[in-house]
C-alpha cells in the first residue's frame, strides 16, 4: 500500500502484519484505519481493523518508554503530529487572492496546493505506519499488551491528549533528563563497545539534525523555483494568446514546455523530500531513541556503581549489609540485562540504518536521473519544434 | 531592486582573464589586422544566408557552459567571436531586420567577454545589389578611473566594419556611461519627434555605482558592472541595427571620435528619466480636448496592443526575477547542505555508507555550481531581455504620442490660419489697407505652415507604421533567439545533472 520510505529489513513474518489501510482527514484530526493480520493465538480473530488517532499512537509510544522492562531496547520513535497548518494557510491565502489572478492561474494553483496537501497526508500516514511496523517486527515489543489492545480494541481508547499540567511535567522531565544525560555521559564506560557507541551517537545525532534542517531548506527553495516556473508558464500563455502572430505561437509552445518541466521539477523536489529529507528526519528521531537507550543504560550503570559503593560502606560499618547486597544484586541484574539487549539493539540499529540509507540513496539517484532525462527529452523536443519552425 | 548575487567564483581567475585580454588585445589595430577577418568575415554561414535562420547550435557544450571561465583561451584574442547578429534586409518594402544572436550569456565569471553585433546589410538604395557591409561592435574592459565619489567606469567600445562612412576598418574608443546617455539624448532629440523608435540606454543606478566608486570589490559590484556592460552593448547593437540612426553623424562620432565633449545634461537624464517624460507626455496627450479622428483604427489598435504587451512583459519580468532569486537561494542552500552531508559522512562509521555520503556531498556541490550558472542564465538571457523590452515598449508608446502631437500641431495651425482669415475679413470690412497687407502676409505664412504640418503628419504616420513593423520584427526575432538560447542552457543543465547522478548511482549501490 503505502511504500515504506524509511524502514527496511523488518522481519515481516506471517505471524503479525500491521498496516494502515485507510486514512481520513477531518477538520483538525486524522483518523487512521489500522489493519492487522495475525496468526497469533492471543488475538480473537485473524484479521481485523480499528480506527486510531494520533494521540493514541503517542499513548502507545509513551507506554513503551515508561515501561522499565523495555529499558534495554531502542523504542521506535513516535510519529510526528500530522501538520497541515502550513498547507491550510496557503489554501486560505489562495482563496483571499482569488480576485487578483486569472481563472486559469487560480485553478492551477489550487490544484498545486491540493496536491501538496495530499502529499503531506500520505507522508503522515506512512510515518504512523512505520512506527507500527517497527513495533510489530520487534521480538519483544510485539508481545506488549498495550500494543495488542491498540490493535484490537475497537472502541476509543480514551487517551485524551496531555493536558497542560502533564505537558509541563513532561517538560521538566526532559530538562532533568538532559541534565542527567550530561552527567551520565561524563561517566567513562569500561566497555569499549558502548564507549564508542556513545561518542558516535552523540556526534551522529547532531550532524543528522543539521543535515535534516539544511535539506529542508534546500528543498523549499527548490519548490519555490518550481512555483516560479509555473507563473512564468501562465504569463507566457497570456502573452501567447494576445494575438496569433508567429511569435505568439512561439510563446504558447514555450509556455506549454514550462508547464511540463515545472511538473517534473515539483516532483523532483517531492522525491528529494521523501527520499532524503524524510530519511534524515527519521534517523534523527531514531538516533535520539538510541541515545535514550544509552542514557538508560548509563543511568543503570551509575545506579549499579552507587549500589556497589553502598555495599562496601555497609560491609565496612557492618550495618544493613543484607539490604545493601539485595539492592546491589538488583542493580547488577538490571544493568547487565540492559547492556545485553542494548548491544544487540545498537547493532541492529546500524544494520537498519545502513540498509535504509542504501535503499533511499539508490532510489533518490534513480529518480533524479529519471526526472532529468524526462526534462531533457521535453527540452529537446520543444527546441526541435521551435528551431524547425523559425 | 536589490539582488543578492551568487557566490562569486575566484576573483583571481577573473583578473587573470582580464589581464590576458588586455595583453592580447593590446593595440586594437594590430589585433584586427592579424585576424584578417579569418574568424569573423569568412567561413561563417551567417553572412551569406539571407532569409534563412541559421540553426542556433551551441557547438561544444562544455566550452560555453562549463563553470568558471572555461571560455577557451583562443577566444581571448577575438573579441568578436561569440555572438553573431545577422542583419539582413528583406526584399519587401518594410525593411525588416532579423537578428540572430548567438552570444553566450555574459555570465559573471566570464568577465569581460562580450557578445558582438555582427551585421551585414545592403545599402538602402541598392536593394538588388549583393554588397554586404559588416559592422561589429563590442563593449568590453570596464575600468575604473579615479577614486572616491568622483570615480567612474570607462568602457572600451570596439568597432570592426567595412562600411565606407567610417574612417577606418577597425578602431576603438573609451566611453563612459554618461557618454552613452548623451548619445541617447542627441538621438532622441532629433529623431523621436519624427516617429522613430529610439532605443533606450540602460538605467542609471546610484546604489550600484556608489558601491563601485567606493571601491567595494565584492560580488554585487562586479555583477553590477557586468550587467551594465552587457546592457550598454545591447544598446549599441540596437542603435546601429536601425538604419536611420546609423546614418546619424552623432552615432559615427560616438563610435569613432577619440574624445567626446562631456555630456553634462545627462546628469539627470537617463532611461528612467526619459520614461518619466514619456509618461508625462502621454498624460498630456490624454488630456487633449480634441480627440483625433482616426481614419483607420490601425494606430489605436496598435497602441492598445503595445500597452497590453508592456503590462504582460512587466509581469513576466517580475516572475523571472523571482526565479533568479529563488535559484540563488537554492544555490546557497545547496552549498550549505553539501557541507552538512560531508560532515554526516565523516561521522558515519560504516565505511561504504560513509563514502557514499561524501559522494552525495560532492554531487550536491556540483549541483550548487549548476544552480549558480542557471541563475546567471535566467538573469542575463531571460530577465534582461524582458527588462530591455519593457523599456523599449515605452519608447514605442512615445512615438505614437509624437504622432498625436504632430497632428495636434497641424490642427492648431489650421485654427490659427482660420483666425488670421477672420482678421483679414474684418480688416477688409474696416478698410485698413496698411494692416491688411500684414494680415495677408500672415495668412500666406500660416497657409505654408498648415501645408508643412500636414505633410509632417502624413510623414510621421508613415514612419510610425514602418517603425512599428520594424520593431515588431526585431522584437520577434530577439525573443525567439534569446528564448531558444535560454532553453538550450536549461538543456545543458539537465545533461550535466544526469552525468552527476549517473556517477553517484554505483556508489550508492555499493553500500553494504
Amino acid at each position: 500500500m503505502m511504500p515504506r520510505a524509511v524502514n527496511v529489513d523488518l522481519q515481516t513474518d506471517g505471524t503479525l502484519q500491521v498496516d494502515i489501510s485507510d486514512a481520513l482527514s477531518e477538520r483538525d484530526k486524522v483518523k487512521f484505519t489500522v489493519h492487522t493480520k495475525s496468526t497469533l493465538p492471543s488475538f480473537k480473530q485473524n484479521e481485523f481493523s480499528v480506527v486510531r488517532q494520533h494521540e493514541e499512537f503517542i499513548w502507545l509510544h509513551d507506554s513503551f518508554v515508561e515501561n522499565e522492562e523495555y529499558a534495554g531496547y531502542i523504542i521506535p520513535p513516535a510519529p510526528p503530529r500530522p501538520d497541515f497548518d502550513a498547507s491550510r494557510e496557503k489554501l486560505q491565502k489562495l482563496g483571499e487572492g482569488e480576485g487578483s489572478m486569472t481563472k486559469e492561474e487560480f485553478t492551477k494553483m489550487k490544484q498545486e496546493l491540493e496536491a501538496e496537501y495530499l502529499a503531506i497526508f500520505k507522508k503522515t500516514v506512512a510515518m504512523h505506519e512505520v512506527f507500527l511496523c517497527r513495533v510489530a517486527a520487534h521480538p519483544v515489543l510485539r508481545k506488549d499488551l498495550n500494543f495488542h489492545v491498540f490493535l484490537e480494541y475497537n472502541q476509543d481508547l480514551s487517551v485524551r491528549g496531555k493536558n497542560k499540567k502533564e505537558k509541563l511535567e513532561d517538560f521538566f522531565k526532559n530538562v532533568v533528563k538532559s541534565a542527567d544525560g550530561v552527567l551520565v555521559a561524563g561517566v567513562k564506560d569500561v566497555d569499549d563497545f558502548f564507549e564508542h557507541e556513545k561518542t558516535f551517537l552523540l556526534e551522529y545525532h547532531n550532524r543528522v539534525k543539521d543535515a535534516s534542517a539544511k535539506s529542508d531548506r534546500m528543498i523549499r527553495s527548490h519548490k519555490s523555483a518550481a512555483d516560479d516556473i509555473n507563473r512564468i508558464a501562465s504569463t507566457l500563455y497570456t502573452l501567447g494568446t494576445q494575438d496569433s502572430t508567429d511569435v505568439c505561437k512561439f510563446f504558447l509552445k514555450v509556455s506549454e514546455l514550462f508547464e511540463k518541466t515545472r511538473k517534473i521539477e515539483a516532483r523532483v523536489a517531492a522525491d528529494e523530500d521523501l527520499k532524503l529529507a524524510d530519511l534524515l528526519k527519521y534517523y534523527l528521531r531514531e538516533s535520539q531513541a538510541a541515545k535514550d537507550l544509552l542514557y538508560r543504560r548509563g543511568r543503570a550503570l551509575v545506579d549499579y556503581e552507587n549500589a556497589n559503593k553502598a555495599l562496601d560502606k555497609a560491609r565496612a560499618k557492618n550495618k544493613d549489609v543484607l539490604q545493601a547486597e539485595t539492592t546491589q544484586q538488583i542493580c547488577c541484574q538490571k544493568f547487565e540485562k540492559i547492556s545485553e539487549s542494548a548491544k544487540q539493539e545498537l547493532i541492529d540499529f546500524k544494520t537498519r540504518r545502513v540498509a535504509a540509507f542504501r535503499k533511499n540513496l539508490v532510489e533518490l539517484a534513480e529518480l533524479e536521473l529519471k526526472h532529468a532525462k524526462g526534462n531533457l527529452q521535453l527540452l529537446q523536443s520543444c527546441l526541435g519544434v521551435l528551431k524547425g519552425d523559425t | 531592486m536589490e539582488r543578492k548575487p551568487p557566490p562569486f567564483p575566484d576573483s583571481e581567475e577573473q583578473e587573470a582573464h582580464s589581464e590576458k585580454a588586455e595583453e592580447e588585445s593590446g593595440d586594437d589595430d594590430d589585433d584586427d589586422d592579424d585576424d584578417g577577418g579569418e574568424d569573423i568575415f569568412t567561413g561563417n554561414d551567417l553572412f551569406s544566408e539571407e532569409g534563412s535562420y541559421p540553426g542556433v547550435q551551441e557547438p561544444s557544450v562544455d566550452n560555453q557552459h562549463a563553470s568558471n571561465g572555461l571560455r577557451s583561451d583562443d577566444d581571448e584574442q577575438d573579441l568578436f567571436a561569440e555572438a553573431r547578429v545577422e542583419l539582413s534586409l528583406d526584399r519587401s518594402s518594410t525593411k525588416g531586420i532579423r537578428e540572430v544572436t548567438r552570444s553566450s550569456p555574459s555570465a559573471p565569471d566570464i568577465s569581460y567577454k562580450s557578445s558582438t553585433s555582427k551585421m551585414s546589410f545592403e545599402k538602402p538604395e541598392e536593394e538588388e545589389s549583393n554588397d554586404k557591409f559588416e559592422l561589429n561592435i563590442a563593449v568590453t574592459h570596464p575600468e575604473k578611473v579615479g577614486d572616491g565619489m568622483n570615480a567612474y567606469m570607462v568602457y572600451k567600445v570596439s568597432t570592426q566594419t567595412t562600411l565606407p562612412m567610417f574612417k577606418s576598418r577597425a578602431f576603438s574608443v573609451r566611453r563612459r556611461f554618461s557618454d552613452f546617455l548623451g548619445l541617447f539624448e542627441k538621438l532622441s532629440e532629433k529623431h523621436a519627434q519624427n516617429g522613430y523608435i529610439v532605443p533606450l540606454p540602460p538605467e542609471k543606478s546610484v546604489v550600484g555605482m556608489t558601491k563601485v566608486k567606493v571601491g567595494k570589490e565584492d560580488t554585487s559590484s562586479t555583477e553590477f558592472v557586468e550587467k551594465r556592460r552587457a546592457a550598454l552593448e545591447r544598446y549599441l547593437h540596437r542603435v546601429v541595427s536601425h538604419q536611420n540612426l546609423l546614418q546619424d553623424p552623432d552615432v559615427r562620432e560616438f563610435l569613432e571620435k577619440d574624445e567626446l565633449p562631456r555630456a553634462v545634461s545627462t546628469q539627470t537624464l537617463s532611461g528612467a528619466g526619459f520614461l518619466k517624460m514619456i509618461n508625462k507626455a502621454s498624460d498630456a496627450v490624454n488630456k487633449m480636448t480634441i480627440k483625433m479622428n482616426e481614419s483607420d483604427n490601425w494606430f489605436e489598435e496598435k497602441l492598445q496592443e503595445v500597452e497590453n504587451e508592456e503590462q504582460q512583459l512587466r509581469k513576466l519580468h517580475a516572475v523571472v526575477d523571482a526565479l533568479v532569486n529563488h535559484r540563488k537561494d537554492l544555490c546557497g542552500n545547496t552549498a550549505v547542505f553539501a557541507k552538512s552531508m560531508a560532515m554526516l559522512g565523516n561521522s558515519e562509521d560504516n565505511t561504504a555508507l560513509s563514502r557514499a555520503l561524501s559522494q552525495l556531498a560532492e554531487v550536491e556541490d556540483k549541483m550548487e555550481q549548476l544552480h549558480q550558472e542557471q541563475a546567471s542564465n535566467d538573469f542575463f538571457i531571460f530577465a534582461e531581455l524582458l527588462a530591455d523590452y519593457v523599456r523599449l515598449l515605452g519608447g514605442v508608446r512615445n512615438c505614437f504620442d509624437q504622432r498625436i502631437k504632430t497632428w495636434q500641431r497641424w490642427q492648431d495651425a489650421q485654427s490659427t490660419l482660420q483666425k488670421k482669415r477672420e482678421v483679414e475679413a474684418k480688416l477688409l470690412w474696416a478698410n485698413k489697407p496698411d494692416k491688411l497687407q500684414q494680415a495677408k502676409d500672415e495668412i500666406t505664412e500660416w497657409e505654408a505652415k498648415v501645408t508643412q504640418y500636414e505633410r509632417d503628419f502624413e510623414r510621421i504616420c508613415a514612419t510610425v507604421r514602418k517603425e512599428v513593423l520594424r520593431f515588431e520584427k526585431e522584437k520577434s526575432n530577439d525573443f525567439k533567439v534569446h528564448i531558444i538560447k535560454y532553453l538550450e542552457s536549461l538543456l545543458v543543465s539537465q545533461q550535466r545533472l544526469i552525468k552527476y547522478w549517473e556517477a553517484f548511482l554505483p556508489e550508492a549501490k555499493a553500500i553494504s
